[in-house]
């Protein structure tokens, strides 16, 4: 599509780019970039649609654009009207705005209401070598997918809006290759985590990561997608995932996916796609994924994590000062003494969710752990789907049964205690294995302490009350399973 | 969008390195759908200790902050800079910002320049010495003057001349409206619609 394109080897990264400039910046000025898909939400929009209103603007490509309901949403009682005011009026707004504009949206109730990033993708609207944005920095979700996708801020979310596109500068390009294979018990989850703790939280400051790999292309989409997830929480932009059969079997005959000609199409462009045969990278990092274990966070930062196995760390073991004295910080903040074994570490939450967790396959890894088992006593267990329809499907598939039978509390879908806007919070001072994705100071609710965790883990620990991995689960009998 | 050629202002020294945006502002404040009014909300946690820095007196209407590396990491949202700027700072210097809190802040108006680990901490060392101390800004320059102490912050170029001319981004994209029309009749029939639902 695009006019000037480089005759060198290019990386995925750089082939959506090019396909999407409309004006190419000069003189220092950045590039202007189509949007191809805009996803709204009610926390980071009503301001931008205030400022449409202040100039008269209406929204350019409605057809281009969905808002779901999210953040704020309660998962318990969701025919009720919402009780904490603010929380429903934010709710109210985007209503009222999307009613106003003729937006698309989904509210509370609705079948296909849900997490924004757990919508789009099963709704079949994410597809390869598009640009997607949402004001919320986990759009880098839907980069599993071949998109190049990334968070914006609310005047962004206003600028799109009204123009269905964006000026911005090129990013990096970071390959992160990670060849072998996972042992059972390790999941995307632990790959990321392991990345993040690599590279740092700012390792990936100004960068798409490309996710690359034996290892990558083994995992589903929904493995994909808690890898591109996280890539935020490195610092980048975006993560990617270069197309393949795996990418078109997930999407073929999703309600919004090409169909017929369309379909044959997309599939012959998407396979242009991936990253050219000598492709330059910015910078490159390599993971084993045969030496991978369980990883789990002890800090307040989601590159402050280490594998199960190990031991909290002493803030004299960080060579670099701010790291030793973050270090210092968040050890003091989540209570835990250098040295002590992370299996030994009570919890007295599990929450299974949120935009990187909560997808039918994560459900069913969680399941396939509790499965005839009890939880722990005095540990409180949430699973939150992360759209209506995931909970419909696990329904389907019994699944809310195993989550009962077990002790756990089955909820309606939304972001919930990853970040507690709604109700779902912890209370000061609580240590929770959360399936979420940052494990910031008060984050889950004021004085709470997050380990950030896989599915399987969360599941694990569940069962016997303090963090731990499958392999430490006692076999169950032919009749408990 | 204000115009910004320099200011000067009391420096507010914020002795931690990657202050999150859940620090800046906790989630709970991200409720309101208003634009303004978010001062009250400006490291709410951290403001509830009373030996937090901010509510010290020497450090009243603070309105340039020195804070350590990676300041603004986390969520996209741009209520982070609302809240700083609301609280009166028009400027933050570290030596490192997350990306998205760095763009969200050009276009509030809010300077974002990037200073040395060494003068970062010549800087508060400078505050040290003389507690509500201010500092004076200035954008043209990329320069950031406190007592006798000099020194050159990075902030690209292209965000330096919209601060100074205080421009608004979408008037500025509607200049190009020809072309954005004209990429839209190239597109792929593939490319996803949300309307019409099927």
């Amino acid at each position: 599509m695009s006019t000037a394109i480089p005759d060198r080897p290019r990386t995925l990264a750089e082939k959506v780019w090019d396909d999407h400039l409309v004006v190419k910046g000069e003189g220092g000025e950045p590039d202007l970039i189509y949007i191809d898909l805009h996803l709204v939400h009610e926390v980071t929009s009503p301001q931008a649609f205030d400022g449409l209103r202040a100039e008269g603007r209406p929204v350019r490509r409605l057809d281009l654009t969905i808002a779901t309901e999210d953040h704020n949403t309660p998962t318990l009682d969701i025919d009720k009207p919402i009780a904490d005011l603010t929380s429903r009026t934010q709710i109210e707004t985007l209503r009222r705005n999307a009613a106003e504009f003729g937006v698309r949206l989904h509210s509370l109730g609705d079948k296909e209401q849900g997490i924004v990033h757990v919508v789009g993708p099963q709704l079949g609207l994410t597809m390869p070598g598009i640009t997607v944005v949402c004001g919320d920095s986990h759009t880098s979700t839907h980069g599993a997918f071949g998109a190049m996708a990334f968070g914006i801020g609310t005047s962004e979310v206003e600028h799109v809006l009204a123009t269905q596109t964006l000026p911005l500068k090129p990013f990096k390009t970071m390959a992160i290759t990670v060849e072998g294979t996972l042992k059972p018990g390790v999941s995307a989850k632990d790959v990321i985590l392991a990345v993040i703790a690599k590279i740092g939280t700012n390792g990936g400051q100004g960068y798409v990561l490309e996710f690359r790999g034996s290892a990558i292309r083994a995992l589903s989409m929904e493995g994909r997608m808690t890898i591109c997830n996280m890539s935020i929480e490195a610092g980048a932009r975006a993560g990617m995932v270069a197309p393949d059969d795996t990418t078109f079997a997930y999407l073929k005959g999703r309600p919004h996916a090409p169909a017929g000609a369309d379909w044959d199409d997309a599939v012959a462009y998407w396979r242009t796609l991936p990253s050219d045969e000598g492709a330059v990278y910015d910078a490159e990092v390599f993971l084993d994924a045969d030496e991978l274990e369980p990883f789990v966070t002890w800090g307040t930062n989601p590159g402050q994590g280490v594998s199960l196995s190990g031991v909290v760390p002493a803030p004299e073991d960080f060579a670099d000062p701010n790291e030793r004295v973050a270090a210092q910080r968040a050890l003091e903040y989540m209570d835990l003494v250098a040295g002590t074994p992370l299996k030994e570490v009570p919890v007295d939450a599990v929450f299974m969710g949120s935009c990187t967790n909560s997808r039918i396959e994560d459900l069913r890894q969680f399941a396939s752990i509790i499965r005839g088992r009890t939880k722990a006593d005095g540990v409180r267990v949430m699973v939150v789907p992360g759209s209506a329809r995931v909970r419909l499907e696990a329904e389907a598939e019994g699944l809310d049964k195993v989550f009962t039978d077990f002790g756990a509390e089955w909820r309606f879908a939304g972001c919930s205690m990853c970040l507690g806007m709604n109700p779902d919070q912890l209370a000061p001072g609580e240590r929770c294995a959360s399936t979420s994705n940052r494990n910031f100071e008060g984050r889950q609710g004021k004085g709470g302490r997050t380990h950030l965790v896989s599915p399987l883990v969360a599941a694990a620990t569940a069962v016997l009350g303090r963090l731990a991995s499958p392999s430490d689960l006692p076999v169950l009998t032919a009749a408990e399973a | 969008m204000e115009k910004f050629t320099t200011h000067t202002g009391v420096v507010l020294p914020l002795k931690r390195s990657a202050v999150d945006t859940d620090q800046i502002i906790p989630a709970v404040y991200l409720k309101r759908v208003t634009k303004t009014g978010f001062e009250d909300a400006l490291f709410a946690n951290w403001r509830q200790d009373p030996d937090f820095i901010l509510n010290q007196p020497t450090y009243a209407g603070a309105s340039v902050l020195v804070a350590g590396p990676d300041f603004g990491t986390g969520s996209s949202r741009e209520h982070a800079v609302w809240a700083l700027r609301d609280y009166g700072f028009r400027v933050v210097l570290s030596p490192k910002f997350a990306d998205i809190f760095r763009g969200n802040a050009g276009k509030q108006g809010l300077v974002t320049g990037v200073i040395g680990e060494a003068d970062l901490e010549a800087i508060w060392a400078a505050v040290d010495a003389d507690p509500g101390a201010r500092m004076t800004v200035d954008l043209q320059e990329r320069t950031a003057v406190i007592g006798d102490l000099r020194v050159a912050f990075d902030i690209d170029d292209y965000t330096r001349w919209r601060l100074l001319e205080g421009l608004d981004d979408i008037g500025f994209t509607l200049r190009n409206e020809e072309k954005i029309s004209q990429f839209e009749a190239r597109r792929e029939a593939w490319r996803p619609r949300t309307i019409p639902v099927p």
